[in-house]
């Protein structure tokens, strides 16, 4: 710890600041740009830096860890090749709005824009995938910068932030300055929500007859579960989830309708179709979740609850506005309901016809292997309380239908993005934050090998996440959309031929894995998994090869052409 | 419709970027900008030429004031304002055109900034409009180069 007024260098100051941020871990790696600041490091005990494989791998497992604790993520990296590999993963968290800080060296000052080794515009290449970034070109402005940096990742919508560090900036000396408040006259968010706005929101859903809560991450973000909960519960209003919203609401609960849109429940979308009323919470009606946008939710008078102004009125034009932060959207909205409203039962009714005429299934055969009974399996013995993690592709899709999710922050999923190679590292991140809950990763084939390197990562630092690998050999979403779309033409999507051993390539890594291919070994290999806590665990589930997620709106479909099955119902499983 | 969007900016390296970046990355039309400091050195204002529906222009808006460096976004258009543009423009110069051109100057009120053997340097400040009026009736006598400013625009005073 240094005080204020102290001389120090520029790596110094860096190190106190992350200090002062109470920063726990650095997900980083060293580099020619960075050698004074690792110099620092080597005597730095309280801030403990994760050495990764990959520099992608830095960035996503910052924002599992971000995703799953609340608490910013942070990265180091260096110049040049280190920061042009955070890209994917800076991105991935301006999409999802997770408050990652990105810390980058960069070439001495002198030889910016000489095009000098292992140079590059890092500021103008994250420009457009940042909250902010800053260049910081005296040591004088990096305390102030980085506390700006840390405010404008967490404050408001969070988001990534990049700070990129000259090497002679982070060399040079000054006073130690700690500002203790931060001033940025053009960030203002808007945290109260406009009263009256919320007293038409009350007067309208008390009238409402079919009302829905849509509700997103800004929920989970706002830690506004629980006001969400009591306004569901206390209204009888069902809630349908986005992706990112998994868990704001208690999956198991009767109110529950799962995930909306193109993979969600047919409940889900059918009560969109058919609500009078829809209640959007830190949700931005995004293309995945509507669908063809003159089709959704027509019958509908649409209150729209972001913190973020940009996202109203972006994709849909709603009825009624309401700009401010979820929490203080649904504490107050409480206030403003009256005591009682009518208790919906018809509505209620209709809605349990819907999940009746189309549930989620799927049929079990003794001797294959099913995704989403390998999903449900660890949802039951998990009993919906771990932090799952998923890659992109169809488990990531049956994660959302068949795992119950029951708190917030227990998904941790690429949405936005839609990024492969996420979910390894992303699930790290999350375990190094969450050392109560067992967390746990649903990971493609083909995602799994773009950041296997990461594998070393959790193997070395005894981090025990639970990968259960869906190997079905394929690129099992894109095969799907050929099977659908694209005249069953399944032009590089099978991988039958070129994956490698997992269980072989896992113990190589020294990571413990085993393999399940039907049901009863793989209740075993799960029972297994969950119990190991010594270090990671692979399970190569060896899945049915050409199994498809159903129900699907096709993209910029209407809720009306949702497929529930497949076209050809002739097609091998 | 056209709109006229007054931001006011950190004087700071990378703002332009930030602004201009964010109007192409979300497909918005972008007519003109330009950029000068204010009273205050280290705000600058900015003037942004572009046209959309209520529907975009709500969203460009927005999307500026959501920009970290962004302190003031104001619609002009629908407000009382001056808006000035400067126009530059070298023409052809001869014997049987000199006195009209002279003429066409003074009817734009315009001012001479050079003058060779061959050629006028001539400036024209004005709205947009008139810059455009002005632009079509010189081109008979020949334009070699022409430069614009883009608008500049400020709220009339109380
Ligand atoms: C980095 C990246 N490249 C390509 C894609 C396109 N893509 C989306 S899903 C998918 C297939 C994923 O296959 P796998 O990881 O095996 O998961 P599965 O769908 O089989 O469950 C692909 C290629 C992507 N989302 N991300
Ligand atoms: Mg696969």
């Amino acid at each position: 710890m240094h005080n204020t007024g102290q001389i120090l260098n520029g790596s110094e100051i860096f190190f106190e600041c992350l200090r002062r941020e109470n920063v726990e871990y650095i997900f980083g790696y060293p580099g020619g740009s960075l050698l004074k600041v690792y110099e620092t490091l080597h005597d730095i005990e309280d801030i403990r830096h994760i050495l990764v494989r990959h520099e992608q791998g830095a960035t996503h497992m910052a924002e599992g860890y971000a995703r799953a604790t609340g608490k910013p993520g942070v990265v180091l990296v260096t110049s040049g090749p280190g920061a042009t590999n955070t890209v994917t993963g800076i991105a991935n968290a301006y999409m999802d709005s997770s408050p990652i800080v990105v810390f980058t060296g960069q070439v001495p000052s002198s030889l910016i824009g000489n095009d000098a080794f292992q140079e590059a515009d890092i500021v103008g290449i994250t420009r457009p995938i940042t909250k902010h970034n800053f260049l910081v070109k005296d040591v004088r402005e990096l305390a102030i910068t980085i506390r700006k940096a840390f405010y404008l990742a967490t404050t408001g919508r969070p988001g990534p932030v990049v700070v990129d560090m000259p090497k002679d900036v982070l060399a040079a000396t000054c006073p130690f300055e700690w500002p203790e408040t931060v001033e940025i006259r053009g960030f203002k968010p808007t945290f109260k929500c406009h009263k009256n706005q919320v007293e038409k929101a009350a007067h309208k859903i008390a009238k409402a007859k079919r009302p829905l809560l849509y509700v997103g991450g800004g929920v989970i973000t706002a830690e506004a579960s629980e006001e969400l909960r009591t306004l569901a519960v206390r209204y009888n209003i069902p809630v349908t989830m986005t992706l990112q919203g998994l868990g704001a609401f208690p999956g198991n609960h009767p109110l529950s309708m799962g995930m909306l849109g193109m993979h969600g429940t047919y409940w889900a979308n059918q009560s969109v179709n058919n609500c009078d009323l829809l209640i959007a919470v830190g949700a931005r009606f995004d293309d995945r979740v509507t669908g063809k946008i003159d089709a959704f939710a027509t019958q509908a008078y649409k209150i729209h609850n972001d913190i973020d102004p940009t996202n109203v009125d972006k994709n849909i034009k709603v009825d009624l506005p309401i700009v401010g932060d979820s929490k203080d959207f649904l504490a107050t909205l409480l206030e403003e309901m009256p005591e009682k409203t009518e208790g919906h039962e018809s509505w209620l009714a209709e809605i349990e016809k819907w999940r009746k005429k189309c549930p989620l299934s799927y049929s079990l055969e003794p001797d294959s292997l099913k995704t989403e009974f390998v999903i449900e399996e660890v949802s039951k013995e998990t009993a919906g309380n771990a932090v799952v993690v998923t890659d992109v592709g169809q488990h990531q899709m049956w994660t959302s239908q068949f795992y119950t999710f029951m708190n917030p922050r227990s998904i941790i999923s690429s949405g936005g993005l839609g990024t492969m190679g996420y979910g390894l590292p992303a699930a790290i991140g999350a375990a190094f934050g969450i050392t109560d809950r067992p967390v746990v990763l649903f990971c493609g084939d083909g995602g799994f090998m773009m950041n296997i390197q990461e594998l070393v990562t959790a193997v070395y630092n005894r981090i025990p996440v639970k990968i259960f690998l869906i190997n079905n050999s394929y690129l099992g979403m894109v095969r799907q959309w050929q099977e659908l779309f694209h005249k069953e033409k399944y032009s590089f999507t099978d991988l039958g031929d070129s994956n490698p051993d997992f269980v072989k390539l896992a113990e190589a890594f020294g990571c413990k894995a085993l393999m399940a291919d039907n049901p009863e070994n793989a209740k075993k290999a799960i029972k297994i998994a969950l119990d190991y806590n010594e270090g990671p665990v692979l399970v190569d589930c060896r899945v049915v090869r050409k199994d498809m997620v159903f129900p699907m709106v096709p993209a910029g479909g209407a809720i009306s052409d949702m497929l529930l099955a497949r076209l050809n119902p002739k097609t091998m499983v | 419709m056209k709109h006229i969007i007054s931001v006011l900016v950190e004087n700071r390296f990378g703002s332009l970027n930030r602004v201009a970046a964010m109007f192409s990355a979300r497909g918005f039309n972008l007519e003109s900008i330009s950029i000068g400091e204010t009273e205050d050195p280290e705000i600058s204002r900015m003037t942004i030429v572009t046209r959309g529906d209520d529907q975009i222009i709500n969203q460009v808006l927005k999307q500026l004031n959501r920009l970290i460096d962004t302190i003031k976004v104001t619609d002009l258009t629908r407000q009382p304002h001056v808006e000035r543009e400067l126009l530059l423009m070298t023409l052809k110069l001869s014997k049987s055109t000199q006195h009209e051109i002279f003429e066409l100057i003074n009817v734009f009120k315009g001012k001479v900034v050079d003058i060779k053997q061959k050629s006028i340097t001539i400036e024209v400040i004005g709205s947009p409009d008139k810059i455009n009026t002005s632009i079509d009736i010189f081109k008979p006598y020949g334009i070699k180069e022409l430069a614009r400013s883009g608008v500049v625009a400020i709220h009339r005073g109380e």
